[in-house]
């Protein structure tokens, strides 16, 4: 607990830095991954992270020192190359985008390998670090970097706000954006930029491999929360941000632990609870949903089968014995025993020796889903000239969806119909 | 003779990567190919702290059942949880290297491994590894041996289940149709991508395996349209970057598997440009007007 006081005391001088550069970082960088991800691009950051490489150790070789603005500028426009090669790759040839982002990734890292070991062997001691930007090193940042990434992350937040209605368009209807006269193909080189430079300084923070993390990961988070674009955005960088600073405290606490690794799993295990969680989008809450419909269509179906069965003997209400049910329609026996308990619980039925029998109130739900389904059946033959016997299944279906308005404007459209195209009784 | 071990190791990961990556590259999924490179890293630590050593046949499993893990993480978020599908990518692969860094550092102890040697391997050390029988006769470098063996593998399991995978590859919907599973066949080739990633990892990195599983296969599809003339092709490419690479190398003095890798992205940018039917070059030829 001291250490927790003691780390977000902010004392230190250096965990200051680390703190704030990891904020910093994630947040701004996890603002431009949303539009990449919603333009369905994910991945093009992983090639920008593994595309600076070259860039950093080609401008160590012409500039001869590791000036940190040099090298950012190198690695900016490798990055920013192999992202134009990706696009040209795949305009210009039958190769496929994902196929494209590999190949420019790989062999872009190669070169960079290689020019970086070419570099380490020719004996120059000024080359020392250079290789700090293959794995990151956000626990030794310094007040220098700290600059440096507040005024990238400065940046992006301003060049998103300026063009955010730009950008919204750009990713959500490209063609209508074109119609009405964007500067499509500048906006598209802004986002290119804005990802080269989030990706170019997280890479400071987390090494190559898992910049891909800090643009993607708090974004698909955020999108299982949200389908609002500025909510998502906000969402994102907070999460973002989130983690940087659990980053930073665990590997305060644990200095042997890496920063970088830490941000990312943090990062992963918030957007892995989301998929599963999220209230409306996740994984559980579907589950959920489909199981509720599940059984208020057995239990519609059990109403409509007793209905159907009091039908047949002239509408007298008598009971109806579970084989008796189980022989007209096949559901299995557990579902239809857990069921029937069920709507009596609800009061939709109630159960005599000689076996189950519908209230009132069920009599009334029972007729509507038969009523619900011979109007349909009527509709399909009658507007779009099915044959009789082809809408019995449609009808199977769409009898527990349609709503009590609809009801209404069928009834006035059919012309309050008696019979159905099969001469039953529409109640 | 240092030559011909390396050259000879970097033809094998070549051909077991090359034949792979055409299926991959046809399927569309490069990009599950680099995300299974990078996620078997705690699939090795694993195998590693249980064993102790650098055995191959734990690691081989240990890899193995990360690399399907991975492929079944994000078949799973991306059908059940709805995530779209480059970010399912993007997120599980991710997650999964993070967990192995942050093994390595926890047991740096005992686990006798680093990023840099999981990312860009170092094929320049394979010769120092010799297998040497108890009569102590040399057999040459251990990893050309597992490589050869998994090369093996690798074939053996593309010629008996050409068809399957032709047909999965090409048309899933009629290979489903006369009653080829899908989803074993796609499971089975994803783990011999683990297992080539894991075998090759150590000597050559992560990086020059995604680089030989997507470079040569597109460089091959440029050049033709049948399909066994693109598994064919592909394998030469590599082989070819492997040698080619190993010179460019010992030229510069710089790494080998970056040099490969920069090798391979030539070999492209020529089929790119130059290929007879498909070069933009070539095609911009063909498409001016005839001057009368």
């Amino acid at each position: 607990m001291n250490e927790f006081f003691e780390f977000f005391s902010f004392a230190d001088a250096n965990v200051r830095y680390v703190t704030l550069g990891s904020v910093l970082l994630a947040g701004s960088s996890a603002v431009v991954g949303c539009f990449t991800l919603l333009r369905k691009r994910a991945l093009v950051g992983d090639a920008v992270a593994h595309a600076v490489l070259p860039g950093v150790c080609l401008a160590f070789i012409l500039s001869g020192t590791k000036n940190p603005f040099i090298l950012l500028l190198g690695a900016f426009i490798t990055g920013w190359i192999s992202l134009l090669t990706i696009d040209f790759i795949t305009s210009r040839s039958r190769i496929k985008e994902d196929t494209a982002i590999g190949l420019v990734l790989s062999v872009f890292f190669g070169i960079g390998i290689l020019l970086l070991t070419a570099i380490q062997h020719s004996g120059n001691a000024a080359q020392s670090g250079l290789d700090k930007f293959l794995f990151g090193k956000a626990a030794s940042l310094v007040g220098e970097d700290l600059i440096a990434f507040s005024l990238v992350a400065v940046l992006l937040l301003v060049a998103t706000l300026l063009f955010y209605k730009e950008l919204t368009l750009l990713c959500f209807d490209q063609a209508y954006a074109k119609t009405i006269g964007y500067p499509v193909r500048a906006l598209e080189l802004l986002l290119t930029t804005l990802t080269v430079f989030a990706v170019v300084v997280g890479i400071q923070a987390v090494g190559v491999v898992l910049m891909a993390a800090m643009l993607i990961t708090p974004a698909a988070a955020a999108r299982f929360w949200t389908d609002r674009l500025s909510l998502m955005l906000v969402l994102a960088a907070l999460i973002g941000a989130f983690s940087g600073v659990a980053g930073a405290y665990v590997s305060y606490t644990a200095p042997a632990m890496p920063t970088g690794p830490w941000i990312v799993l943090i990062v992963s295990m918030i957007a892995i609870l989301s998929f599963a969680f999220a209230p409306g989008k996740g994984w559980v809450s579907r589950l959920l949903r489909q199981r509720r419909n599940k059984t208020l269509i057995l239990e519609e179906n059990l109403l409509k089968l007793l209905y159907q069965l009091g039908e047949q003997r002239q509408g007298t209400l008598a009971p109806h014995t579970f084989q008796e049910i189980l022989e007209r329609r096949a559901i299995p026996k557990k579902q239809a025993a857990a069921g029937l308990r069920k709507l009596k619980n609800q009061g939709y039925l109630m159960k005599t020796p000689e076996g189950w029998l519908l209230t009132g109130q069920g009599q009334r739900r029972g007729e509507r889903v038969v009523r619900l389904h011979r109007l349909w059946e009527l509709y399909l033959t009658q507007y779009l000239h099915l044959a009789s016997d082809h809408v019995h299944e449609d009808a199977e279906t769409i009898e527990h969806i349609i709503t009590p308005e609809l009801e209404q404007k069928l009834m006035e459209e059919l012309g309050f119909p008696v019979l159905d195209p099969h001469s039953a009784r529409i109640p | 003779m240092n030559a011909f071990w390396i050259i000879l190791t970097g033809s094998l990961v070549a051909t077991c990567c090359s034949l792979l990556g055409c299926y991959l590259i046809l399927r569309r999924m490069a990009m599950v190919g680099d995300a299974i490179s990078h996620a078997v890293l705690p699939g090795i630590v694993i195998a590693f702290l249980f064993t102790g050593s650098r055995e191959s046949v734990p690691m081989l499993i240990g890899a193995g059942l990360l690399g399907v893990l991975t492929t079944f993480l994000i078949e799973f978020f991306h059908r059940y949880a709805r995530v779209q599908a480059d970010a399912a990518i993007g997120v599980t692969f991710t997650w999964l290297f993070a967990i192995g860094i942050i093994l390595i550092s926890v047991f740096a102890g005992q686990v006798d491994l680093d990023q840099d040697c999981v990312l860009y391997g170092e094929i320049a050390y394979v010769p120092l590894d010799l297998w040497i029988t108890e009569g102590g006769l040399s057999l040459g470098p251990r990893t050309v041996w597992t490589l050869a063996v998994v090369t093996m593998l690798i074939i053996l399991f593309i010629i008996l289940g050409y068809k399957e995978l032709f047909l999965t590859t090409f048309d899933p919907a009629y290979a489903a149709a006369i009653g080829i599973s899908t989803t074993v066949w796609y499971y089975s080739l994803m783990t011999a991508v683990s297992i080539t990633t894991v075998a090759s990892f150590e000597s050559v990195g992560a990086i020059l395996v995604v680089a030989l599983l997507v470079a040569p296969p597109a460089t091959a599809y440029l050049l033709t349209d049948n399909f066994k003339h693109m598994l064919l092709l592909s394998v030469l490419a590599g082989i070819l970057a492997s040698a080619a690479g190993y010179y460019l190398a010992v030229w510069i003095d710089g790494s080998i598997a970056g040099a490969i890798a920069t090798v391979t992205g030539m070999e492209f940018m020529l089929a790119f440009l130059f290929s007879p039917t498909r070069g933009i070059l070539v095609k911009r030829k063909q498409l001016q007007p005839v001057q009368h």
